[in-house]
């Protein structure tokens, strides 16, 4: 059969991991104008955490579609439906 | 009659990534496997209630996040420490669950609210847009948001503790900053 767990269709998605503008936290009473170097830290920061966080679920992605799964739907599907 | 063959690939296609949504949500390959099978099950069962045409992954991942919900809110009861044990779970699979580089950071993900790691998941990592995230949790866009939003911040001050060293001199200064500037 072929590799359905490389099936692509899932990689190609794009992933919204631009900041939010509209977060209610900033009502907080402590917050500050964060000055340029805390922006561009913060930036950095983020960038590295959705870097990571792709990087792990990418690795779970490329284990594909485990055998027992696979054969679980084929089966499933050639039974009649109701 | 039997499941349209496009339909089934479908599902097959989206099971690598249905998989990785659950090994994330759970930190444990074994109950996300399985996991994933009822969720199969009961997709395959109710095959008719999917509009043909629409988005095939978002309809699955509701289904497998309803389970895992309902399942996590039993468990909760019997268990206390349900964030201890995700880090466990992922600790002890790490040959499975991916590359050691990653365990600090599957450690500050398992430190997160169970809704937010969710969210963050969704839209950082399975590439679903802010309405769909929201469709799947059940929630509205800017509770989405919100979540989406505590998460990186809780992220990023769990990770910068361990990285403060590359931000050098101004670690003084978050310190301060971080004290509420009082000396």
């Amino acid at each position: 059969m072929g590799d359905r767990g490389k099936d692509d269709a899932m990689k190609h998605r794009k992933t919204n991991l631009e900041p939010v503008m509209d977060k209610p936290e900033s009502q907080d009473p402590m917050a500050r104008p964060a000055t340029h170097k805390e922006a561009r830290l913060g930036r950095e920061v983020q960038a590295r955490i959705g870097q990571q966080l792709r990087a792990m679920y990418n690795d779970f992605v490329n284990q594909g579609v485990p055998p027992h799964l696979a054969d679980l739907v084929r089966r499933l599907s050639d039974q009649d439906q109701d | 009659m039997k499941l349209d063959p496009a339909i089934r690939d479908q599902v097959l296609a989206t099971v690598p990534s249905l998989r990785a949504f659950a090994i994330s949500l759970c930190g444990n390959i074994d109950r996300a496997d399985d996991l994933v099978q009822e969720t199969l099950l009961r997709a395959l069962a109710h095959i008719d209630s999917f509009e043909p045409g629409t988005n095939m992954p978002a309809w699955l991942f509701t289904i497998l996040r309803n389970l895992f919900r309902s399942e996590y809110r039993k468990r909760r009861r019997e268990v206390e420490d349900a964030e201890g044990r995700y880090a466990e779970t992922l600790k002890s699979h790490p040959e499975q669950t991916g590359r050691v580089e990653f365990e600090e950071f599957r450690t500050a993900l398992a430190k997160l609210p169970a809704d937010q790691r969710e969210a963050l998941i969704l839209v950082g990592a399975s590439g679903f847009s802010y309405d769909d995230a929201a469709a799947i949790c059940g929630c509205a866009v800017g509770t989405i948001k919100s979540r989406v939003n505590r998460a990186r911040t809780r992220l990023a001050d769990l990770l910068a503790i361990d990285s403060v060293d590359d931000f050098g001199p101004d670690r003084a200064t978050r310190a301060v900053l971080a004290s509420g500037g009082r000396s």
